[in-house]
């Protein structure tokens, strides 16, 4: 098989494992202020205290491997997006440091609480309007950027944005009614009901927005053969939605979360779907920014050699904070 | 034209303002997860509940320094892309792989084991704790390695083919790139260089609570570690910096040349000159007190040796002297001075007065920052030294760049100087917060239960704890 193409799936692996796992700690940041000052908040936040920083590596791996991989695309897709990628950068440095700071501090725990949000609504609108502005196209010439500073800014790369901030919630929500009990759990499937339809309607509105955004990508979706590929991800997607509605009417804990994850997962598909066989749309493919055979030869060895690793102690440092929160803490 | 000059200014000091900021605290959490590492080491080889006193005292203070570090090294990985564009896309194939290399080995080991480390002790028990602490020392050392395999190949590149899009590719070996000419001098002087400091953190630290309470046996055992780390560390690094100046001077003798002020060449044995005003514009260095014949001594071994001088440069070959030339000697100066710090302790040790000597403290205490300014001064050194060029002969600064338009990059600058001075600000106030308090029988850990993980409840300011003195416990359940 194509090395090119193994490292666009081990690429497009690290931001869909990102995404699901810093999303859910993202989104939590963003929920916060509608949690209750007090224990709710501090619970919730003990829930992703161990793992937010392991979660947070994936961005790096991302953001790593695609200048490794596809040095042209990391060289062309930063330029372009300049200053959504600041804002992300600075919204995570704030909500990075918030996990220390308002536990040092309690004075000032308002001040780091709303800085937790604010950098965490912050950064999940960036990625989403990168991802939107990365859609849209980015004009290249030569092996430059070569558009404006502000060519990312448009209705549909805030529709995007918004909608990565809904699916976050999502996530967060859901991660919520898993980790934790009693009355707190009941407000977080609240909070989960509320941040589904949201993403369901910015999800559906982006895709149908992606049809007329490009012909290519209307093509890719509505002409055989490729529908027959093509047409069981929103299928799929449908019959999750429908699940987590469901999963969520009921007492269920872990069930809403892993489901939200699929409904991520067909949004990578259908990502996927649309975008392939470019890293940079509409000019670059996977082959055009790829980079030499022995660097993707190289770094395969690592890849395999560590991945099957980083999996298991990450697995197992979930393993060891699992459980409700409420109950036992981590004692 | 002008514009693109401003746009590229900018972007110079944007990098060098985050990396500056950056490399203070991996030059702190490189030294302390080792030091951690060292302690429960001893606490579990001796039982003695001392070293685990110190090290919930010192890994309250690693929690918040990572959770710096981290945030502030995200904005590196992505600044490459962000800023120097041109670079990212002809280093790329080379330099990628090395710092996928460090997110795979090195970054997820210590993201992985460090909510362990930090809240796992009861849940796991004391040998896979342990186990933790020394992955994420390990985890440290690892990023330490990749990250200056990368600066050292562009300070001395090699091992690559140009590719006919202007890339650099790897040739057929991976170990020549990796292992390039300056790359063992500078990751070892480094490495060293982050113990030294974190020696240092750790012995002010210790005097400054031995001057209020010279009793405090928790602050005499972290002094006396401290003092050992500087008496033998020290020297070695002396030494080790003068190897990778003999490296530097076969691979970047410009570089060489601007740290000494050898404006002129020497035929026959270059002095040393200890300080002095160097002036670009007349290419000389003014009111210069100097050592005749001992830089030849040096860096050839031989009083007589010839030296070349920046005269054998062309000027827009030529490093910015003035930077080089003081940025090194503050290197250099801090390192004789934690040398003496070094030898006043074996000193007092021998005398018996180790934990009396109130001048050693408040020596120890004001030299307790010394270490950050020599790791920035010596990077500078080495950074600035190297200009014009970002990789080293091959390709200029100016031609890295991305194209922004300067008002971008001018407001990410603000924005960055801003956000840094206030959220690292506040964060390094809170460190000093808790080294204000003195270490103690029955120190907390980074507590963790129903009201939060990360307080340290109970020990929040109050009146100066009473070393040996057992401190009454919080209301909530204590992690003992």
């Amino acid at each position: 098989m194509d090395l090119t193409v193994i490292w666009a799936f081990i690429i497009a692996f690290s931001v869909f494992a990102y995404v699901v796992m810093d999303g859910f700690d993202l989104g939590i940041g963003i929920l916060f202020p509608t949690l209750a000052a007090g224990p709710e908040r501090d619970r919730a936040m003990n829930s992703i205290a161990p793992v937010w920083d392991g979660n947070e590596t994936w961005l790096v791996l991302g953001g790593g491997g695609l200048f490794a991989a596809f040095p042209l695309a990391y060289a062309v897709i930063l330029p372009a997006t300049y200053p959504l990628i600041i804002a992300m950068l600075l919204g995570l440095v704030f909500r990075g440091v918030a996990f220390e700071y308002r536990w040092r501090d309690p004075r000032h725990q308002r001040f780091w609480d709303f800085a937790f949000t604010g950098g965490s609504f912050v950064a999940a609108m960036a990625q989403g309007m990168t991802l939107g502005a990365l859609l849209q196209g980015i004009e290249v010439t030569g092996r430059a950027y070569s558009g404006s500073w502000f060519d990312w800014f448009t209705p549909y790369t805030l529709l995007t944005g918004l909608g990565t901030v809904a699916g976050y919630a999502l996530l967060g929500a859901t991660w919520l009614v898993w980790k934790l009990d009693g009355p707190s759990q009941h407000h977080a499937r609240i909070l989960a009901k509320r941040a589904a339809w949201a993403t369901f309607i910015l999800m559906g509105s982006v895709s149908l927005y992606n049809l007329l955004l490009n012909a290519e990508y209307a093509e890719r979706w509505l002409t055989a053969p490729e529908i027959f590929f093509a047409a069981p991800v929103p299928i799929l997607t449908g019959i999750t939605a429908i699940a987590l509605l469901r999963a969520l009417a009921v007492d269920r804990h872990s069930k809403p979360f892993w489901l939200s994850l699929a409904l991520f997962l067909f949004g990578m598909a259908g990502l996927g779907i649309t975008m392939w066989p470019y890293v940079v749309p509409p000019g670059l493919t996977i082959w055009d920014a790829a980079a030499p055979e022995r660097s993707q030869i190289f770094m395969l060895i690592g890849v395999v050699i560590t991945m099957p690793l980083i999996i298991g102690y990450t697995a197992w440092a979930y393993w060891v904070f699992r459980g409700k929160v409420g109950d036992e803490g981590y004692h | 034209m002008f514009d693109y000059f401003d746009a590229l200014l900018l972007a110079r000091i944007q990098f060098a303002f985050t990396i500056s900021f950056h490399f203070i605290f991996p030059s702190f959490s490189i030294g302390l997860a080792s030091y951690l590492a060292v302690l429960e080491g001893l606490w579990l080889k001796t039982g003695k509940t001392l070293y685990l006193d110190l090290f919930r005292y010192w890994l309250k203070i690693f929690a918040i320094t990572f959770a710096m570090g981290v945030v502030s090294g995200i904005v590196m990985s992505y600044q490459f892309g962000t800023n120097w564009s041109v670079f990212s896309d002809r280093t790329g194939p080379i330099l990628g792989p090395l710092m996928a290399y460090e997110v795979l080995t090195a970054f997820f080991l210590e993201a992985g084991f460090l909510g362990v480390m930090l809240f796992g002790m009861e849940r796991v028990g004391k040998r896979l704790h342990f186990t933790a602490t020394l992955m994420v020392a390990f985890g440290t050392l690892m990023s330490a390695t990749w990250i200056l395999s990368v600066n050292s190949w562009m300070q001395t590149p090699v091992g690559f083919e140009m590719g006919v899009n202007g890339q650099f590719m790897p040739g057929p070996s991976w170990l020549d790139i990796i292992f390039n000419p300056s790359f063992p001098y500078r990751l070892f002087h480094t490495v060293n260089a982050a113990f030294l400091t974190t020696a240092f953190v750790v012995g002010g630290v210790g005097a400054w609570h031995l001057l209020k309470d010279r009793g405090n046996l928790h602050a005499r055992k972290m002094f006396s570690m401290a003092m050992w780390m500087a008496a033998i560390v020290a020297p070695i690094q002396i030494v080790a910096g003068d190897l990778h100046g003999l490296n530097t001077l076969q691979h970047q003798p410009q570089k060489v040349m601007a740290m000494e002020g050898h404006f002129d060449s020497h035929p026959d044995g270059a002095p040393l000159i200890l300080f002095g005003i160097p002036n670009s514009a007349e290419k000389r260095v003014d009111y210069k007190i100097e050592i005749p014949k001992a830089s030849s001594l040096i860096l050839k071994h031989d009083l007589n040796a010839p030296m070349a001088g920046l005269d054998t440069i062309p000027d827009n070959e030529e490093p910015p002297v003035g930077t080089v030339f003081w940025s090194f000697r503050i290197m250099v100066g801090i390192g004789f001075a934690m040398l003496g710090i070094g030898l006043w302790s074996l000193w007092a040790r021998w005398r018996k007065s180790l934990y009396s000597s109130k001048g050693l403290h408040r020596a120890a205490m004001i030299m307790g920052p010394s270490g950050f300014v020599a790791v920035i001064a010596g990077w500078i050194t080495t950074e600035v030294g190297r200009q014009p060029y970002v990789v080293y002969n091959l390709m200029r600064t100016s031609e890295a760049a991305s194209p922004l338009d300067a008002p971008a990059v001018a407001a990410s600058l603000l924005a960055f100087i801003i956000v840094y001075f206030a959220v690292f600000g506040v964060g390094v106030w809170y460190i000093l917060r808790l080294m204000g308090h003195a270490p103690h029988v029955g120190e907390a850990g980074i507590k963790s239960g129903d009201t939060g993980p990360i307080r340290t409840a109970g020990i929040t300011p109050g009146p100066t704890q009473n070393p040996g003195h057992v401190q009454p416990l919080p209301a909530s359940k204590e992690d003992v």
